[in-house]
């Protein structure tokens, strides 16, 4: 949008250098108030959006006392322990976004275009509206409950295969254990997101492809995937996101036995776990970096899917 | 004759297996905590516990003050968007995402260490914890008020309105908020499901709430958690039931809340 509009009133057409006849000339207008209505909102989002993450930028480059330094850049690929807790996070984000898409496609081809009946597809996106809300400290107790020493799944194992496979060396509370918990609020959102993606594939594509002599592979290949591909592409990359910003549920889970991003921040702001404030800033910065990458993808993404669904 | 789709059936009977095994493991371990019987001693144990009712009525609290500045900031800011200031439209649009962008943890990080110092100190008093909240709930209550702004004529009615010689407060009162009510109230149930639920500012700002202590008796008690997490989930799922009942008729799922 243009700026200019948003001054207008103040910057007041250029008196008639050119000659114009008066009337010619817009009136001016007197200095408008509208923008009031929306001042308190911009207000509060600069206040508590935009301040602190510009006050976690500049402080990224801040040595420790004070001064300028790109130190606290460099040693977050340098520091082992940061390389590492990026990596995790990056790793449980990209795999329970790939795992949580594919299975939460199936789910919502199965129930829009599979054959089932009306009722399993109210009652699926009933569910997945739930379950993608069930996250942060209840979701990792549930887990617990399920999967854990005592859990429900544990002990029917047990009782049915007679192993116990927590003694075989089975453990929840690592990497693959998270990723199971973040899986359980990932492929629910898919399913929310795809669902209305799925119905917007027309009839009339399946049949002018069928009338053209197309099989179901032949609509899959060159009429539905093009077609879906921004929208499963970019549901992924939220679901990404969406797994790399959690914490609560991360914490609840483990602890500290994985370090995470988001854990090692959170340690950060409890006490100086890193010994250098500008260091922990810095992998603020790197959240927010990667964050904002992603949402640009998803957005630019978004953009290309909402082609097809006029 | 139709096949029967076999595989649609094993798709959705896999996925509901994940939705339900969890909870109803997380309910029958919170019986269990007698041993060899069924019992509900948990929630026994858990309602006799003074905090139970501390954390959850400040939850509470946390949940009322956030609807009501959420409210207070979205819908006159989508109203005059949507009415006078269409061209600001992308912006606040993007203002609302921000939270998306900058995970929680991150923006209490930044709250802290800004308002944690002179000049403007917040996080002695609950405000940098309201502050966040209203932050989280931003996008849910903005998506919501515009789509019930974009449903209903809202240029018309106020020109109508205007013609008949009413007022801006009785515009307000009488002709916008009656058309936004169903909007208005699908963003206050998420916004009251995010808040309850909620553990990552509560914990670091270190005040009182329902999730902290969750997570706290995690660490104390076996059984007692899952009773309470149970409790949470009714909380949770009672708020997007409500959701749903609201807009029931119309095509829009359940969005999805934020702080994991």
């Amino acid at each position: 949008m243009d700026r200019d509009s948003l001054v207008a009133p103040l910057s007041a057409p250029n008196e008639s250098t050119n000659g114009d006849a008066p009337e010619a000339r817009p009136p001016r207008r007197p200095f408008s108030w509208t923008w009031l209505g929306v001042a308190p909102f911009f207000l509060f989002a600069i206040l508590f959006l935009f301040l602190p993450s510009i006050s976690i930028f500049i402080r990224s480059f801040e040595k420790l006392g004070g001064g300028f330094t790109f130190q606290n850049i460099i040693d977050i690929f340098n520091k082992s322990d940061i390389r590492s807790a990026y990596a995790m996070s990056l790793k449980v984000s990209a795999v329970t976004a790939l795992g949580g898409a594919f299975f939460g496609f199936l789910l919502a081809y199965a129930v829009c275009l599979g054959g089932l009946p009306r009722w399993a597809r109210t009652f699926l996106l009933s569910f997945s509206g739930v379950a993608s809300n069930f996250a942060g400290v209840p979701l990792a107790f549930a887990f617990v409950a399920t999967l854990g020493n005592a859990g429900l799944v544990t002990r029917i194992i047990e009782a049915v295969l007679h192993t116990d496979i927590h003694a075989q060396g089975f453990s929840i509370y690592n990497f693959w254990g998270l990723s199971i918990v973040y899986m359980y609020f990932q492929f629910p959102l898919m399913v929310l997101i795809m669902a209305p993606a799925l119905d917007g594939l027309r009839r009339e594509w399946r049949e002018a492809c069928e009338n053209l002599g197309g099989t179901g592979y032949h609509f899959w290949r060159y009429v539905a995937l093009p077609i879906l591909l921004p929208t499963l592409l970019g549901t992924a990359i939220l679901l990404f996101g969406n797994a790399f910003g959690a914490y609560a549920t991360a914490y609840a889970f483990t602890g500290s036995f994985l370090n995470l991003v988001t854990i090692v921040i959170g340690a950060q702001i409890q006490g100086d776990v890193l010994y250098n404030p500008g260091l922990g800033n810095a992998m603020a910065l790197g959240m927010i970096f990667i964050m904002s990458i992603t949402m640009l993808g998803y957005a630019w993404l978004q953009r290309r899917a909402s082609r097809w669904t006029r | 004759m139709k096949r029967f789709p076999v595989f649609s059936w094993l798709w959705l009977f896999l996925g509901l297996f994940y939705f339900f095994i969890p909870l109803f493991s997380t309910i029958e371990f919170s019986l269990r905590m007698l041993k060899g019987r069924y019992t509900l001693e948990a929630y026994r144990v858990a309602f006799q516990d003074p905090r139970f009712y501390t954390s959850f009525g400040y939850s509470l609290l946390w949940a009322v003050i956030t609807m009501a500045i959420s409210l207070l900031l979205v819908v006159p800011t989508a109203y005059w968007v949507q009415l006078r200031l269409p061209k600001l439209r992308p912006y606040v649009e993007f203002i609302t995402l921000m939270p998306f962008v900058v995970p929680a943890v991150v923006l209490i990080f930044g709250l802290i260490r800004l308002y944690g110092r002179p000049p403007l100190v917040l996080t002695t008093t609950p405000a940098a914890l309201i502050v966040g909240y209203v932050v989280l709930s931003l996008p849910y209550m903005y998506r919501s008020v515009d789509a019930g702004l974009r449903a209903v004529d809202i240029r018309t009615l106020t020109e109508a309105a205007q013609s008949l010689g009413a007022n801006w407060l009785t515009i307000i009162k009488d002709v916008i908020l009656p058309n936004l009510r169903v909007a208005l109230l699908s963003g206050m149930f998420l916004t009251f499901a995010i808040v309850m639920g909620e553990f990552t500012f509560a914990s670091l700002l270190s005040w009182p709430a329902f999730g902290p202590y969750i997570e706290e008796i995690g660490s104390m008690r076996a059984y007692t958690p899952q009773a309470v997490s149970v409790m949470s989930f009714a909380v949770t799922w009672l708020s997007i039931a409500g959701i749903q009942w609201l807009g029931r008729g119309g095509a829009s799922g359940v969005q999805t809340a934020g702080a994991r």
